[in-house]
């Protein structure tokens, strides 16, 4: 079966700096992947050039069989890939249940088959921000949220696009031990639905729960790949972590 | 309320408005009403790509102008050509060559692109006074009929009713947006527009679609400016006075509705209208500067805005 998601070669610079050199990875439809590695490897940079709010300078990205170049961000959105920004970007000018509005207008209705209408939309909205604990806000603006809120904000609003495949950019960072588990839970509730979702985080704790496999960047190259009880043992990643 | 009551509703206020001029028949009356409309849509074309999508324009003139000066040369090549549809080519103009100017600079971000919209004007100036067809520097005459067309009475009262029945579809046009999708998309590139494409919103066609409409409702409402002025030369088509009050109007009153900018030009146009005649009109632009000043800081949201925080 061909790959859901298939990156070969990937290089992305910024200026003099190389921030992703030469990743190879492959995703299946319905996998869980957790992608990990210290702050600045290029975890994010890997997923704003496969969202395409980033463009790459080399290699190719091919979803669902096809190839990404040359799309546009909202084009790729539409095609099923959704993710979190890792710091929060909310529309400050609309509340809860309007920022979620958004890719249900733009990216489910724009895919044709089941799109939602008037009602619908308001419902579908108000259990997204449920799913994450923010129903009683549905109302109020962004501004009024804390900042890990926001964080819950971002994955519903990913969600709300209704993607293939999800990247949960540290959407779990700073919150509590029970939430951390809310939201595991919450991610394999979509991934039971078919969403193969990768999982972009610090906290080994939910990575090692969740993945069925784990990837480890390391200064812009992937320097481990396969079962996360393996790679967490593995002499390099162990170095990248605890330093020499 | 839907749409269509809402359009309703305007033309009957409309109506009112008209009716009690025509029972006034003071000339003076409809010359002073004529500009205020004039300015609700002038802000109202502003706002739709100003206030909704969050990019400034500052060449506001270039679009007025463009449409004031289409209907000079529909004047000299077909002097019969009634007015309403030289309006429908003025606003055809303006909005192809904002789709053309939204086309080359809606890529740049935030100031840049208020700056290539100032450039725009200047453009535009410079290529209609070196125009000799239609007067060049000098200016251009149009011959108003002394009587209006199908309503009788002065040709202003036409003019007004002209102007009045754009506003109407102008206003309504506007709200109709807020109401949509494209108005939460319009939302969504002014509040964050790498997240808005995130989300699937094609950002570019939603600001080009802004873009179009707002040039185009400010070249229709320029297109009866010949036949109020009567004679038109580039530094009345290209004057300071409708950049700053198309502008400072929708921010006064609120940016976030289409009320916004009808409470802004009431409010300013009347009170510039009332300066004129007590003092002078060379202080209009130094009126709608200050107050713009004063709400920036104090009432960012607008006098619309400020309602709705108390209400909350
Ligand atoms: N737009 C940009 N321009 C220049 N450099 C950038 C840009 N975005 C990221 N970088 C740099 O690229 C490197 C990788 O950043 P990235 O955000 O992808 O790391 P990360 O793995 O997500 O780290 P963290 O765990 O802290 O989120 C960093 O050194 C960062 O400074
Ligand atoms: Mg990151």
């Amino acid at each position: 079966m061909t790959p859901l998601l298939q990156i070969s070669g990937l290089g992305k610079r910024f200026g003099g700096f190389t921030a992703l050199q030469a990743i190879d990875l492959d995703v299946q439809e319905g996998e869980r992947l957790g992608l990990i590695g210290p702050n600045g490897s290029g975890k994010s940079t890997l997923v704003n050039c496969i969202c395409g709010t980033l463009r790459h300078d080399l290699g190719s990205v091919r979803f669902g069989g096809k190839p990404l170049d040359g799309l546009a961000a909202h084009q790729r959105t539409r095609g099923g890939l959704a993710r979190s920004f890792q710091l929060p970007r909310p529309f400050g000018t609309l509340s809860l249940a309007e920022n979620l509005r958004i890719p249900i207008l733009y990216a489910v209705n724009a895919r044709g088959e089941g799109g939602l209408a008037g009602p619908a939309i308001d419902a579908r909205c108000r259990d997204l921000l449920a799913e994450v604990g923010l129903a009683d806000k549905a109302h109020r603006l962004p501004r009024d949220l804390t900042q890990i809120e926001m964080r819950k904000l971002e994955l519903a609003r990913a969600m709300a696009a209704q993607p293939k495949l999800l990247f949960a950019d540290e959407v779990m960072a700073g919150l509590s031990h029970a939430e951390i588990d809310e939201i595991i839970a919450l991610l394999f509730r979509l991934n039971g639905q078919g969403v193969t979702v990768i999982m972009i985080e610090h906290i080994m704790r939910a990575v090692m729960q969740f993945s069925q496999r784990l990837a480890v960047l390391v200064a812009g190259r992937k320097i481990a790949d396969g079962k996360p009880a393996d790679v967490v043992r593995d002499a390099e990643v162990v170095r990248a972590y605890l330093g020499e | 309320m839907g749409s269509v009551p809402f359009a309703l509703a305007l033309v009957c206020v409309a109506a009112a408005l008209f009716a009690v001029g025509r029972w006034l028949n003071i000339s003076y009356a409809f010359f002073a009403a004529y500009v205020v409309v004039q300015y609700i849509v002038l802000g109202t074309a502003w706002n739709i790509l100003g206030g909704y999508t969050g990019y400034v324009n500052f060449g506001i003139t270039a679009f007025f102008a463009l449409g004031a000066y289409s209907s000079v040369v529909l004047y000299k090549l077909v002097p019969s050509l009634p007015l309403p549809i030289m309006m429908v080519v003025g606003g055809i103009v303006a909005g192809l060559v904002g789709l053309g100017t939204g086309y080359l600079t809606l890529r740049l971000r935030g100031v840049f692109f208020s700056i290539a919209t100032l450039a725009l004007a200047v453009v535009v100036q410079t290529l209609i006074t070196n125009w000799d067809f239609v007067g060049g520097a000098r200016g251009a005459y149009v011959l108003r009929p002394r009587v209006a067309p199908l309503i009788g009475g002065d040709y202003i009262q036409y003019l007004f009713l002209l102007m009045l029945g754009l506003c109407v579809i102008a206003l309504t046009t506007a709200r109709a947006i807020e109401h949509s999708a494209l108005g939460y998309g319009f939302a969504a590139i002014r509040d964050d527009e790498g997240a808005a494409e995130a989300s699937g919103v094609p950002t570019l066609r939603l600001k080009l679609i802004a873009t179009v409409l707002s040039g185009g409702f400010m070249g229709m409402a320029g297109a009866p400016l010949p036949y109020y002025v009567t004679y038109l030369d580039p530094s009345s088509g290209f004057s300071l006075n409708y950049a700053v009050n198309a502008i400072a109007m929708p921010l006064i009153g609120g940016t976030s509705s289409w009320l916004g900018p009808v409470v802004g030009a009431v409010l300013v146009g009347g009170l510039q209208e009332y300066i004129r005649v007590t003092i002078s009109s060379a202080v209009n632009v130094l009126v709608a500067g200050v107050l713009l000043v004063v709400f920036v800081v104090l009432a960012p949201e607008g006098i619309v805005g400020l309602f709705r925080r108390r209400r909350r």
